[in-house]
């Protein structure tokens, strides 16, 4: 059977796979819908996170970014796991005893303040939003690929399936796809990278073979150190970046992680304060298999490319000799050849011999190809891309809806309605986020890259120091987190402005403060948060005593009940 | 409160957020320590195929958060419970 037959029948069956779960786990009340009535088991809840933390990024793109930037790379592996150990030690058990919906709820409670719940709303809806319109777009990349329609068909067919288990299920319905997600994509991305570990070092770990020799003998690192030196790239394993940056990038993206709406939400999910200490390590586990994997495949595609592209005597491949998958690329204008020297030769290299743009976001989906690996396992990394970018935009969805529906509506704007009608505007706003999320996976703002260092930059800097303080620092009082938050926000907001927008000229290292680039800044937003926090607590006084008694009792487990609205 | 009285709640949390630190410094060590801020000097020790530095960067940082995260749940729910303030 042809690739794209196999990609139809894959992907067309995990579709019925996901519609079957939502139809069994539709939501029947606010607390289902927000929470998934708080009663998922740690192991279901770490997967659901991890599906939902690994979007079509994580899937698609890491690993191709790692293959080009090497030790670089690295700020995306700790950072984007690290943050999972900030979860589980300084914010989830007490989020979790605390026993609201959504970190608005924390921020505008513990801080006793309208404004303080607005801040926060904003925020998360903002962050959520520049997240999904990123998803929409990988699932419009993967149908125009391998079902060869166009991106809005694509973008359009996704729409409709995560309307109807987002909009029916809530919670419920999301967190047990995402466990169907998990299984597709984990699956869908170690299939490929076992067989290419077995072909290229004889080892069915990846993570092993990665260090491990090749068959023509010597190492596989050593002999990518010694190609990349030879075509004028930086050395694999030693990167290019300066430390700083390097070191203000990580905690960002870690501190960040530990900030997002969407992953807090999920430990409001489980039923017990040990419960969510539990499934953060789950998730981490789960969220692991693929963040080790993800570097083997980084290194096993960058020496894959260069040998059939240069030839493995380093000459050159001819161009009418190339394997198809560079002819399949080069009309989705991700690959691009121009024959400078008239030789009828590919050649890749950093220097002026250099012949081809490779866009790093084909490294993944094309490796498969690459490695001249069955179709059914080409056809599996489709549905595997499908599950990632559709499980976070879900998730992310309904974080935009209970941002609407509960923190704006029922907390702010109209405190009568009932449960019912709160459910209702729940809905409605599922629906409308994922028109608007749409919308944005068919015309992309140009700036949807460049926007996610804002998603991390902006949940570095605002909401990790307040709930940090608000649980750690009783006697935090609200002027103090809100001008931190202000603060914070501000700075990091107009360094990446600044820098990616108004002046996109001067975005080099010499300009930039301390040498530490927009992607990193959100490190020293968070910084700031804390400093002025502490220092206008200190001239205002503390927290009532009410809140302080509340603080109190979230760092003690015993009764932490239902998630409860009140 | 359930605590017998106020000093074992105090207790509690410095146990608390002593195990929370002493784990925390772990984890700065092996991912900004190890990964990042001696990478250069670890890197002349190699690990099979790895350069030390780079695997603790790419893998070892990793492998070290999980069991982090499994120390701190099998530590304080032995606190938990010799506190009582376990969930059941």
């Amino acid at each position: 059977m042809d690739i794209q037959t196999l990609t139809y029948i894959l992907v067309g069956l995990s579709f019925a796979l996901y519609i079957g779960i939502a139809i069994w786990a539709r939501a029947g009340s606010t607390s289902e819908f927000y929470v998934a009535g708080g009663g998922v088991p740690p192991i279901a809840n770490g997967m659901a996170t991890a599906a939902d933390w690994m979007s079509a990024a994580s899937f698609i793109s890491m690993a191709g970014i790692i293959s080009f930037a090497g030790y670089d790379g690295s700020v995306y592996l700790m950072g984007w796991t690290g943050g999972y150990v900030l979860l589980a030690l300084c914010l989830a058990p007490y989020l979790r005893k605390f026993g609201k919906f959504t970190v608005p709820d924390f921020i505008g409670d513990r801080y006793y303040s309208q404004t303080a719940r607005t801040i926060a709303v904003v925020c998360a809806i903002f962050v959520s939003f520049t997240y999904v319109a990123g998803q929409m777009r990988g699932v419009g990349v993967v149908f125009s690929r391998f079902l060869e329609v166009p991106v809005t068909t694509g973008v359009i067919v996704g729409m409709v399936i995560v309307f109807f288990y987002a909009v029916l299920g809530g919670m419920k319905g999301i967190t047990y796809t995402q466990v169907a997600q998990y299984c597709v994509l984990i699956f869908a991305f170690m299939v490929p990278a076992i067989f290419i570990s077995l072909l290229m070092t004889g080892n069915p770990f990846p993570q092993l073979g990665f260090g491990g020799s090749v068959e023509s003998g010597g190492y596989l690192l050593d002999k990518l150190d010694g190609l990349s030196t030879e075509l004028g790239f930086a050395q694999y394993t030693e990167g290019s970046k300066p430390m700083i940056d390097v070191f203000f990038i990580t905690a960002a993206l870690m501190v960040g992680t530990a900030g997002l709406p969407h992953v807090i939400v999920r430990f409001f999910t489980v039923p017990s304060v040990a419960g969510a200490r539990k499934s953060a390590g789950w998730a981490l586990i789960f969220i692991a298999i693929l963040y080790t994997t993800a570097p083997a495949v980084a290194a096993f595609a960058r020496v894959n490319m260069i040998n059939t592209i240069n030839g493995e005597d380093g000459a050159g491949t001819l161009y009418s000799q190339a394997p198809s998958w560079i002819s399949n690329w080069e009309k989705t204008g991700l690959i691009k050849w121009e024959d400078k020297n008239n030789d009828g030769r590919m050649f890749y290299a950093a220097d002026g011999r250099n012949e081809m743009k490779i866009d790093r976001d084909i490294m993944v989906l094309a490796n498969p190809e690459i490695a001249k690996l069955p179709n059914w396992v080409v056809a599996l990394v489709a549905a595997g891309g499908l599950a990632a970018a559709l499980s976070t935009a879900a998730g992310l969805l309904l974080v935009i809806s209970t941002s609407i529906s509960h923190d704006l509506l029922k907390r702010n704007l109209m405190p009568n309605i009932t449960d019912k009608q709160e459910l209702l505007f729940a809905r409605m706003g599922a629906a409308v986020a994922v028109i608007v999320a749409g919308y944005l996976g068919i015309n992309p703002p140009g700036f949807v890259a460049q926007v996610v260092a804002f998603a991390f930059g902006l949940a570095a800097s605002s909401f990790f120091p307040a709930i940090i303080l608000g649980i750690f620092h009783k006697r935090m009082n609200k002027e103090g987190a809100l001008s931190g938050m202000i603060v914070g926000i501000t700075f990091t907001a107009a360094y990446i402005i600044y820098f990616k927008f108004i002046n996109p000229a001067a975005n080099v290292s010499d300009n930039w403060w301390f040498g530490i680039s927009p992607e990193g800044i959100g490190t020293l937003g968070m910084i700031f948060n804390f400093v002025v926090a502490f220092a206008v607590h200190k001239v205002t006084g503390d927290a009532p005593d009410e809140v302080q008694d509340v603080v109190e009792s979230i760092r003690y487990p015993k009764g932490s009940g239902a998630a409860t609205a009140h | 409160m359930s605590f017998e009285t106020k000093e074992h709640a105090k207790q509690y949390w410095r146990e608390n957020v002593k195990l929370m630190l002493t784990l925390l410094a772990i984890w700065f060590a092996v991912s900004y320590g190890a990964g990042i801020l001696l990478v250069d000097a670890l890197n002349e020790i190699r690990l099979f195929g790895f350069k030390l530095g780079f695997w603790f960067a790419q893998q070892g940082s990793i492998y070290t958060f999980i069991v982090l995260i499994f120390v701190y749940v099998r530590k304080m729910n032995a606190l938990d419970r010799k506190y009582n303030v376990h969930e059941d």
